[in-house]
């Protein structure tokens, strides 16, 4: 499908637009039903009226302090995951490819486990597993770079961090005393309980100094797919617009376990079923952002309501509905 | 006569390791040069290096005058494409997105589509007969097929000179003489091609203009009717032969001899 506008031009896939746009009706919906509903109802009209400031007090408190907070922060993290999967699944041409499974989060982890122990604050423990991913993409990176990286030595590669920095994780928590080993395990199941405006606003501000990077890559990242030099001979210049790739993704996966703990399978999960429901080729950056933030908030959603008043880690059912997902669109694939 | 693309005084290298020194070439306009040798010659670095996909250790590569590594690199991709030797298929694209894929050096973020994309993919399929494969899975085609589909991604380009990195790598007979003829058409329509090629015969059928590389240096340049003679392939190939003329194209036909002579003509 062609779209022309006086000088501006596009080709759209009809497909992709319909997924899109069906992916952020389902995240509103599930936003909504996740601020209306639980232990005190909030119907609808109510959450407009205290997001405004014109609610009772109750609703007030708990749409604005307790449910929206929440829930804003599963939308970005979960998009920041989801677009950190799509952009080094891309960059390494491979699915397992993704940052927590070459080791960025479990770094995450360590560096977070390190601030817990320390005895930090919230937010040294989120300053502790930004600059644990950090510090563990550069040393994946070097590691597997050897004349420009390959993405099959960067997963090899980070496959082995992985292992290594949950092995160090282990020890850390057999290591501290039994409180902080209490603290660190919750953090590290990866969680969206008690996540207010502080957790929810680094992550905002992350996307939005991070998507306007994202979109410039996202059409030469797509061309590298195609290999080093296929791209360069069609004016790519392939190092820097990797480098560029590579910061953006780091960044939101750090910002992403930050402020949510080491959520795992939403980066790896949601760029592969982006696309396969688009069944455009190659990983597409804006809708694995979206579905990571539906897959995100729909299994904290279920987290908190299918054996209340028990409350679920998020963690847990991300893998569950991620991977059963995943394994039935896998059952029946074409490619 | 005249040239666009040329490469002097190249000193080429992977890391440490020297491919080739002291190396010049210069590619005649609107011809269709073939570059050939024994493997590990030094011709398909040979050609990465004018299609800048190497940066020279020494010497330079000129484009229009211009030292190709000073020209924007999406300039570059408008005047001199590149079917490289092995490419990965995006998962599950089809004939005619991929094919669109060779229209980027032309499109901005605000003009990705423009009538003139549109009629140069258009054309693209038709002249590699592509066009019915069109909503194809490129990964669902045969090897033949495939390598059209990526010729005609590197002709969306609408690039006046084309690099290919042997073309007739992976395919079997017919395939390869469908590829090479596409590619004669392609010359003869005025573009300039440079193929690397391994089979010295197809290579003395097609080429207007033949480099015969061996160990990093040039032997012999030119015509293949002038140039190619038994010491010559003997001195490159290692190869005793006899030439007779190619009774389709008139060009020299390379008949290797054997150690062991089944049967002598009568």
């Amino acid at each position: 499908m062609n779209v022309r506008l006086g000088p501006w031009s596009m080709r759209l896939a009809p497909r992709s637009l319909a997924v899109t746009a069906l992916l952020l009706l389902i995240a509103c919906a599930v936003a909504v039903a996740a601020i209306s509903t639980g232990e005190f109802t909030v119907p609808v009209p109510d959450i407009l009226a205290a997001l405004a400031g014109e609610g009772t007090p109750v609703a007030e408190l708990i749409v604005n302090k307790l449910r929206a907070p929440r829930v804003a922060t599963g939308l970005l993290v979960g998009a920041a995951f989801g677009l950190s999967g799509a952009i080094f699944q891309s960059l390494t041409r491979n699915a397992l490819g993704s940052p927590d499974f070459i080791g960025f989060t479990a770094g995450a982890s360590t560096g977070g486990i390190l601030a817990v122990v320390a005895g930090g604050s919230a937010a040294v423990i989120a300053g502790g597993a930004l600059a644990g991913c950090v510090i563990t993409a550069v040393l994946v990176y070097a590691l597997s770079y050897r004349r420009g990286v390959q993405g099959y030595r960067l997963v090899l590669v980070g496959i082995g961090a992985n292992a290594l920095l949950l092995a160090a994780n282990s020890y850390l928590l057999t290591r501290s005393n039994i409180y902080d080993a209490a603290t660190a395990a919750a953090w590290l199941t990866g969680s969206l309980s008690g996540r207010g405006w502080d957790h929810a606003i680094p992550v905002a501000v992350a996307l939005a100094l991070l998507l306007p990077l994202c979109a410039y890559v996202a059409r030469p990242l797509r061309m590298i797919e195609m290999g080093d030099d296929a791209a360069r001979a069609m004016g790519i210049r392939v190092e820097p617009v990797r480098a560029v790739a590579i910061v953006a993704g780091v960044l939101l996966c750090g910002v992403a376990t930050a402020a949510a703990g080491p959520v795992m399978f939403v980066a790896l999960a949601s760029p592969q079923l982006a696309r396969r429901l688009t069944r455009s080729p190659g990983v597409t950056l804006a809708s694995s952002a979206l579905m990571g933030a539906v897959l995100l908030t729909a299994s904290d959603l279920i987290a908190q309501r299918l054996l209340a008043p028990v409350q679920l880690p998020v963690g847990v059912v991300t893998a569950a509905i991620g991977g059963a997902y995943l394994a039935f669109l896998l059952r029946k694939d074409r490619y | 006569m005249t040239t666009r693309l040329s490469g002097t005084d190249l000193t080429l290298a992977y890391d440490q390791r020297v491919v080739a020194s002291q190396l010049s070439v210069a590619i005649p306009d609107r011809s269709f040069t073939v570059i050939i040798g024994p493997n590990a010659c030094g011709k398909s670095t040979l050609l990465r290096a004018l299609a800048r996909m190497l940066k020279p250790k020494q010497g330079a590569v000129h484009l229009d005058g211009s030292v190709i590594t000073t020209l924007p690199s999406k300039e570059v991709a408008r005047r001199l494409g590149l079917l490289p030797q092995s490419s990965i298929v995006p998962d599950g694209i089809t004939v005619a997105d991929l094919v669109a894929r060779g229209r980027y050096p032309h499109q901005r973020l605000m003009r990705q589509w423009s009538k003139a994309d549109e009629a140069a993919v258009t054309e693209a399929m038709r002249a590699t007969d592509v066009t019915g494969l069109a909503d194809r899975i490129v990964d669902e085609l045969s090897g033949g097929q495939r390598q059209r589909v990526w010729l005609a991604m590197a002709l969306a380009q609408e690039t006046p000179i084309l690099l290919l990195d042997e073309p007739t790598t992976f395919l079997d007979i017919s395939h390869q003489i469908e590829v090479l003829d596409l590619c004669a058409d392609l010359h003869e329509a005025g573009r300039t091609m440079v193929a690397v090629l391994h089979d010295l015969n197809q290579a003395c059928r097609y080429a207007t203009h033949l480099i015969v590389m061996r160990e990093g240096s040039v032997l012999a340049e030119g015509d293949p009717a002038e140039i190619v003679t038994p010491e010559l392939v003997e001195q490159v190939f290692e190869l005793r032969c006899e030439i007779i003329q190619d009774p389709q194209s008139g060009t020299p036909l390379i008949v290797p001899e054997s150690r062991r002579r089944v049967t002598s003509p009568a």
